[in-house]
């Protein structure tokens, strides 16, 4: 029998952390195809990490710092151009609280 | 010959000469994409109208003595990045409707080296996919076969190049995304070393992996465009400040005295026996230049596909929170509330691939399995680094095949994501160690598809690799072919 990584289950609480919603059909694909990968992850247990620092990024860096000026910025206009709804100076959304 | 299938290089000779002019060298290239595109497809967004105004401007500039390192050369754009007032979609429904109201930071330079634009080029949805065939706007196909995909993600940038519907071509490259299709379109791609080139005005896909670089006919031109590109932005905090050297003074240079590691684990089961055999060929090639050629092993190499696919989603999944339907972009009809909004425009606008790694990356940063995967992975990928640290040391480069197979076919692997994902085997780890890697061609199969040979070197070693792909490419002398399309 193929190992059980993940369920149905917690990839349908994954999916609502990550704000995307499936359907009954593309679930169970998903859910296949995540178990699948998770497998193929498993490779990973085989490294002996003791003591090793996790790296984050390619090339050492120290904290990155500018001096503290105001600079240019977009108008609003231009940054709410975009937007699918706008009114006012605002993005607009559907209502938050009942 | 025609303009269209020349040269940066070639063409900037012809430009100071007076022998031709930005207008004509342009229209050669739209002449030429009226011609073919319709079959490869490899655009999303023509900008042909701004091109033909660039272009008569720069020939304005040349009249005058003004010519710019680029001044009048088409050159096209992976549609990744940002570009003031043309539609910037990362192939995605997403950003289907997205007019960025500034110009990435590369995009700038190339603008003030007096470039001129022909369009942004097709991709896999925000770059997730080895073959171009996830993008929203359809599949690209490669030049040298129709039925083949062209690689990816930068598909089309690699396409438009071979198939002449641009001079040269920029991509973004995260495990591969460069490299490959270069590989499989046979033309040159390069990928600067993490934080060599800014991502300012790049759309994120992993924030510690990606890197701009060139798509060029040459290796010659991809110095030329390395040259504009390469430096320190102070909008972007990771690029680096180290000098940038003049990197067409590494061509012509040679390699005799040089040691080039043959990492033996790039040589598996599993790899295309003419593959295999080219870049046999390659290192005898390379041995004939006066380099000295050692096996040498990077142990943790296996490991390396785990490591991305745990880490590029993990980023990812948080690079694409801002996809919410509120800012910018496409948002669903009819909802509910705002979580409802959120769920339906990020179902509705993003394709399967992407949706399969936002789940993966978040999964992996869940609570509960963090060190797991994450914590894990990024252990892994300090231990690979090492492995190239320890080889670089006795090393002045690696040579590779830069994937394991020629082009394959449209619709081949698009139902078995493992498979997609083991044609970036021999490309990931560079991304992972943060080091440059270029792909130069190498010949072609019995079936006449192009095969990609890839040399790799240390930190901020871009001269060395130009100066060692260019002597290949002198001692290797491939026939020159072009596709026919």
């Amino acid at each position: 029998m193929e190992k059980i990584k993940i369920t149905k289950d917690e990839v349908a609480y994954v999916a609502h952390l990550a704000r995307l919603s499936f359907g009954e059909e593309e679930m169970g694909r998903f859910t296949s195809q995540l178990n699948d990968i998770l497998l193929y992850m498993e490779k990973l247990s085989e490294v002996d990490t003791t003591g090793v620092e996790p790296m984050t990024h390619a090339i050492a860096q120290k904290n990155a710092f500018r001096s503290d000026t105001v600079d240019s910025s977009l108008p609003s206009e231009i940054s709410l151009a975009n937007a699918p709804a706008a009114r006012g100076n605002c993005f607009e959304v559907p209502k938050v609280i009942e | 010959m025609e303009l269209y299938e020349l040269t940066v290089h070639v063409l900037q000779d012809k430009l100071r000469a007076g022998e031709t002019t930005s207008a004509e060298i342009t229209a050669s290239v739209f002449g030429r994409i009226d011609a073919v595109e319709k079959n490869v497809r490899a655009y999303i967004t023509l900008m042909r109208e701004s091109a033909l105004a660039e272009a008569a401007r720069a020939d304005e500039k040349i009249k005058k003595g003004e010519i710019g390192a680029l001044t009048g050369i088409p050159l096209a754009l992976k549609d990744i990045y940002c570009t003031k007032g043309v539609r910037t979609t990362c192939g995605s429904r997403i950003l289907h409707n997205f007019i960025p109201p500034y110009d990435a930071t590369v995009v700038e330079k190339l603008r003030a080296a007096g470039a001129v634009f022909t369009g942004k080029t097709n991709m896999d949805e925000f770059a997730m996919g080895s073959s171009t065939e996830t993008s929203f706007f359809g599949v690209t196909r490669n030049p040298w076969d129709l039925e083949r995909i062209p690689g990816g993600s930068s598909g089309g940038s690699a396409a438009a190049v071979a198939a002449g519907e641009c001079i040269a071509a920029f991509g973004s490259d995260t495990g591969g995304s460069i490299r490959q299709p270069a590989a499989l379109c046979g033309v040159v791609g390069m990928k600067p070393t993490y934080g060599r080139v800014s991502r300012y005005g790049l759309i994120a896909f992993a924030s510690s992996l990606d890197q701009i670089g060139p798509f060029t006919k040459d290796v010659e031109d991809a110095a030329i465009l390395m040259n504009v590109i390469a430096g320190y932005d102070p909008r972007e905090s990771t690029s680096v400040p180290e000098p940038v050297p003049d990197y067409r003074e590494f061509l012509g240079r040679g390699i005799e005295g040089w040691t080039v590691g043959i990492p033996k684990e790039y040589f598996i089961a599993g790899i295309d026996p003419e593959v295999e055999a080219a870049v046999r060929r390659a290192i005898t090639v390379v041995e004939q230049a006066g380099a000295r050629c050692i096996e040498v092993s990077l142990p943790h190499t296996e490991y390396c596909l785990a490591v991305y696919y745990v880490i590029a989603p993990a980023e990812a999944s948080s690079n694409l929170a801002r996809y919410d339907g509120v800012k910018y972009g496409f948002r669903s009809e009819e909802n509910r509330d705002l979580l409802d909004m959120y769920k339906k425009t990020r179902s509705a606008g993003f394709g399967a691939e992407v949706k399969r790694r936002i789940m993966i990356g978040t999964y992996a940063l869940s609570s509960g399995y963090y060190d797991a995967y994450y914590k894990k992975a990024s252990q892994v990928r300090a231990l690979i680094k090492r492995d190239f640290d320890r080889v670089f040391t006795d090393c002045d480069a690696l040579l590779t095949p830069t994937a394991p197979t020629p082009a394959f076919k449209v619709g081949e692997k698009t139902d078995d994501p493992m498979q997609m994902y083991l044609s970036d085997i021999f490309t990931i780890s560079t991304n992972l160690a943060g080091i440059p890697g270029i792909s130069v061609p190498c010949g072609f199969t019995s079936g006449g598809l192009p095969i990609g040979l890839q040399f790799l070197a240390g930190h901020f070693q871009e001269g060395r690799l130009l100066q060692i792909a260019s002597a290949y490419e002198k001692h290797a002398n491939i026939e020159k072919r072009r596709p026919s399309l």
